[in-house]
């Protein structure tokens, strides 16, 4: 937004957006936004994200500074999970009389 | 309702009403025209806002008027010359500088108004006031990011952020022109100025801008004289609903 010419427009940087819908839960990522800084993203994201309501609480973070894996770590990442069934907590049986499980 | 207050009090909502209606109208235009897809949301947020504070305002005004129109009636079956709202809120949008300009304006004024009509002794207008002063807050908020960010940006934002204001600064004193006299329910508008003032200047002086001295003033909105832009406005506003009456969906 520093001029009529279209590159000032495209440059304004990528924010991913958090939302808290209550006290006690975590903030979920909601989606992103373009904005020029991060005073203007949370205001941007105020206006996109909880205009019905949703939040109580906003995060933005520059796309840029997230870090992802790559998909083609994909097999080395996550394929080693999928055979431990002793990983998961099935393997015991619930004394009888135990509540609250 | 005693009949010797009525009048004025309707008068005095439809003012105010108007100043909303008016300017919802004008904001709308923006949606996607704004420079980003995110200011096309946050202004028409911004616009439906005012047509929420406006529908309250018309409703009353015809309730209090007893002469049967309702808020529909009220907004789209008047001509210019009936309609009561200050002439800043019809002038053309211009560019995002004019528009942020007449919003800083705008929503610092309205801000001191509705923090002073919560005391109103009208319950109705207490209670709008109460709920739209925290809407107005962050009008008033976003105006000033944009004015903070254009004005001391770079030399062609500041320059244009500076023609913006000098664009709507004739517009400014009509605001504090004397409005209905209802000692305890309506504000005097000469008394919001002072914080007004000081509020507009300290955003001008850190954005690096200079306040207008403007030579001519604006007058007349609330007795019904108005610009020619408020014309069109109005006849796009109202057609559908002069089209079609009653129409719905």
């Amino acid at each position: 937004m520093t001029g009529p010419n279209e590159s000032g427009h495209r440059s304004w940087p990528l924010w991913e957006v958090f939302v808290r819908a209550r006290r006690g839960l975590a903030h979920q990522h909601v989606g992103s936004l373009h904005a020029p800084d991060a005073a203007m993203a949370l205001r941007n994201a105020r206006d996109v994200y909880t205009r019905r309501g949703e939040g109580v609480s906003i995060w933005v973070v520059p796309s840029a500074a997230i870090v992802a894996n790559s998909p083609d770590e994909k097999d080395p990442f996550f394929d080693p999970a999928a055979d431990k069934v002793y990983r998961h907590p099935t393997f015991y049986d619930v004394p009888e009389g135990a509540k609250h499980l | 309702m005693n009949s010797v207050r009525a009048e004025p009090l309707a008068a005095y909502a439809l003012g105010l009403g108007d100043d909303a209606l008016v300017l919802a109208q004008r904001l709308g235009e923006w949606v996607a025209h704004a420079p980003q897809i995110e200011e096309d949301v946050a202004l028409a947020n911004i616009a439906l806002d005012l047509l929420g504070q406006a529908r309250t305002l018309l409703a009353y005004a015809g309730e209090v008027e007893q002469a049967g129109r309702d808020e529909d009636d009220l907004a789209y079956l008047r001509d210019d010359r009936d309609f009561r709202n200050v002439q800043l809120v019809e002038i053309p949008n211009g560019d995002f500088a004019v528009t942020m300009a007449r919003q800083l304006v705008f929503s610092a004024y309205q801000y001191e108004l509705y923090t002073a009509l919560e005391h109103s002794t009208d319950p109705t207008l207490a209670g709008l006031a109460g709920k739209a002063v925290k809407e107005v807050d962050y009008h008033r908020d976003h105006a000033v990011q944009w004015v903070l960010r254009l004005g001391d940006g770079t030399d062609h934002s500041h320059q244009r952020m500076q023609a913006g204001l000098d664009q709507v600064w004739p517009y400014t004193e009509e605001l504090f022109d004397p409005a209905s006299q209802l000692p305890g329910v309506a504000v005097d508008p000469a008394t919001l100025r002072p914080a007004w003032e000081r509020y507009v200047t300290d955003v001008l002086s850190e954005a690096t801008l200079g306040k207008p001295e403007p030579r001519w003033r604006s007058r007349g909105g609330r007795d019904g004289l108005h610009t020619e832009y408020l014309g069109h406005l109005l006849a796009e506003m109202q057609h559908l609903h002069r089209s079609h009456p009653g129409a719905t969906w």
